[in-house]
C-alpha cells in the first residue's frame, strides 16, 4: 500500500514542462525498453513504470489530480464526498474517475494492462481517456526451457506446458536438438494499450544420456567386446534408442573396430522416415583373474602364434 | 521453401509509418525489400524483426541509423546470451 512518485521515477522536478517530462522519458525509455533489454524481467518492469508515470504527468487532466493530492490520495474520496455535499449534490465532482478508497499497492501488483493498483485506485483502470494517439506497446516475450532426455527428444509426442498458468499443447518433433529453439506467437506477455501478446520461446535443453554421444543426427556408442568373440567371430547385441539390434562380429575384430548401423540414429528433425546412423566402437576385454589351467592354454595359444617370444 | 511475402503499404497502414522508413530500413540492409511490378512487399520471416525496430523509431524517437547500430549490438548480446546458456548447461 503506497504511494507511488512518478516525478521521482522519471527524475524530475514538480514544476517540470510538459516538454521536461517528455525528455525524461524518452531518455528512460530507451534505457529499458522492452525490444532492448530482452529477457530482462527488471528492465520490463521499470519500462512499465516509466509508462505509468508517463500516463500521468504528460496528460494535463490526470497530473492536475495526482498533484492536488499527492500522499494523501487515500484521503481523496472523503474529501470528493465532502467537496460535493457542501455543493450541493447538483454539482458534478470534478473528476470524474475518483478515487477506489480502498487498497493500492506499489509495482509489485502490476494489473494484466500493466498498470499499478494505485494508479487504477486513482484513475480507474488502464488510463483510457489519454486524449490524442495512444501507444500499443507488444507484450513482452517470454523464453521458457523445456528438458527432455534423449529418448524423448528421439521420439515424436506431445507435451502440454503450463505457463503464465494457462496450458498450452505443443508437439515436440523427433530429432529436436540440444539448445534448439522454437517459437509459439502470442503465448508471451499480454499487450498494452490493444497491443498484441509477446511470444513464447522454448529452448530444448536434452541431457546427456551416458551410452550415446549425439553429433546432428548421429549416435556414437562403444560396446563391450569379450576376447573370444573378437578372435572367432561370433554375435553381440547393440542396444539402440529404440531397439536391441543383434549384429555379426567377424573374425579377428580389433580393439577399437568401428560398425556403422544405418538408419539406427536420431531421426532428422521435421524430416518424416530419415534417421542418422549409429556408430558402434568395439571395446575389447581382456579376461582377467584367469585361473592356472587358462594361463597354461593362454601361454600354448602365445607359443603357437609366436614362438621365438620369451 | 515458400516465403510469404507482406505488402508494405499495408505495414505502413497498420503502423501508421511512413513508406520511406521502411524502404530507408531495407537500404541498411536490416530487412529485405522485395519489388514486385513495382509494388514492395516484405518477407514475413522479416516481419517480426521490422515491427521491432517501428517501435524503437515510433516510441523511443530512435533514427535508421540508431536503429541499425542497436540491432548489431541486440545481435550480439543474443548471440552472447547463447553462449552462456549453452556453457552453463555444459557446466551444470
Amino acid at each position: 500500500m503506497a504511494f507511488i512518485d512518478y516525478y521521482k521515477i522519471l527524475g524530475v522536478d514538480k514544476k517540470a514542462s510538459d516538454k521536461d517530462i517528455k525528455n525524461a522519458y524518452r531518455k528512460l525509455a530507451r534505457k529499458y525498453h522492452p525490444d532492448l533489454n530482452p529477457n530482462d524481467a527488471e528492465a520490463h518492469k521499470k519500462f512499465q513504470e516509466l509508462n505509468e508515470a508517463n500516463e500521468v504527468l504528460s496528460d494535463p487532466d490526470k497530473r492536475i489530480k495526482y498533484d492536488k493530492y499527492g500522499e494523501n490520495w487515500q484521503h481523496g474520496a472523503e474529501y470528493e464526498q465532502a467537496r460535493q455535499q457542501q455543493q450541493g449534490r447538483q454539482q458534478p465532482g470534478g473528476f470524474g474517475g475518483g478515487f477506489g478508497g480502498g487498497q493500492a499497492g506499489g509495482f509489485e501488483d502490476l494489473g494484466g494492462d500493466g498498470f499499478s493498483d494505485f494508479f487504477q485506485s486513482m484513475f480507474g483502470g488502464g488510463g483510457g481517456s489519454r486524449s490524442g494517439r495512444q501507444s500499443k506497446y507488444r507484450g513482452q516475450d517470454l523464453n521458457a526451457e523445456f528438458k527432455l532426455s534423449l529418448k524423448e527428444a528421439y521420439e515424436t509426442h506431445k507435451q502440454t506446458l503450463t505457463v503464465n498458468g494457462k496450458n498450452i499443447r505443443i508437439t515436440i518433433p523427433g530429432g529436436v536438438e540440444n539448445g534448439q529453439n522454437i517459437k509459439i506467437a502470442g503465448h508471451g506477455g499480454p499487450g498494452k494499450n490493444g497491443g498484441p501478446a509477446g511470444d513464447l520461446f522454448i529452448t530444448f535443453l536434452i541431457a546427456d544420456d551416458p551410452r550415446f554421444k549425439r553429433i546432428g543426427s548421429d549416435l556414437y556408442a562403444t560396446t563391450k567386446l569379450d576376447i573370444y568373440t573378437a578372435v572367432l567371430g561370433g554375435e553381440v547385441t547393440i542396444e539402440a534408442l529404440d531397439s536391441k539390434v543383434k549384429i555379426k562380429v567377424k573374425p579377428e575384430t580389433q580393439n577399437g573396430t568401428k560398425v556403422k548401423l544405418k538408419g539406427k540414429g536420431m531421426p532428422v528433425y521435421k524430416k518424416e522416415n530419415q534417421f542418422g546412423d549409429l556408430y558402434v566402437t568395439y571395446e575389447v576385454q581382456v579376461p582377467t583373474n584367469l585361473t592356472d589351467k587358462q594361463k597354461k592354454l593362454f601361454e600354448e595359444l602365445r607359443d603357437e602364434v609366436a614362438p621365438s617370444s620369451p | 521453401m515458400k516465403t510469404n511475402l507482406i505488402a508494405a503499404s499495408d505495414i505502413c497502414t497498420y503502423h501508421d509509418v511512413e513508406y520511406t522508413f521502411i524502404n530507408s530500413l531495407g537500404e541498411a540492409g536490416l530487412v529485405q525489400l522485395k519489388v514486385v511490378k513495382k509494388n514492395a512487399f516484405i518477407p514475413e520471416t522479416d516481419l517480426q524483426k521490422l515491427e521491432k525496430m517501428i517501435r524503437m523509431h515510433q516510441e523511443l524517437d530512435i533514427n535508421v541509423e540508431g536503429i541499425e547500430a542497436i540491432i548489431h549490438l541486440l545481435d550480439r548480446v543474443e548471440q552472447m546470451q547463447e553462449e552462456m546458456r549453452v556453457l552453463r548447461n555444459r557446466v551444470g
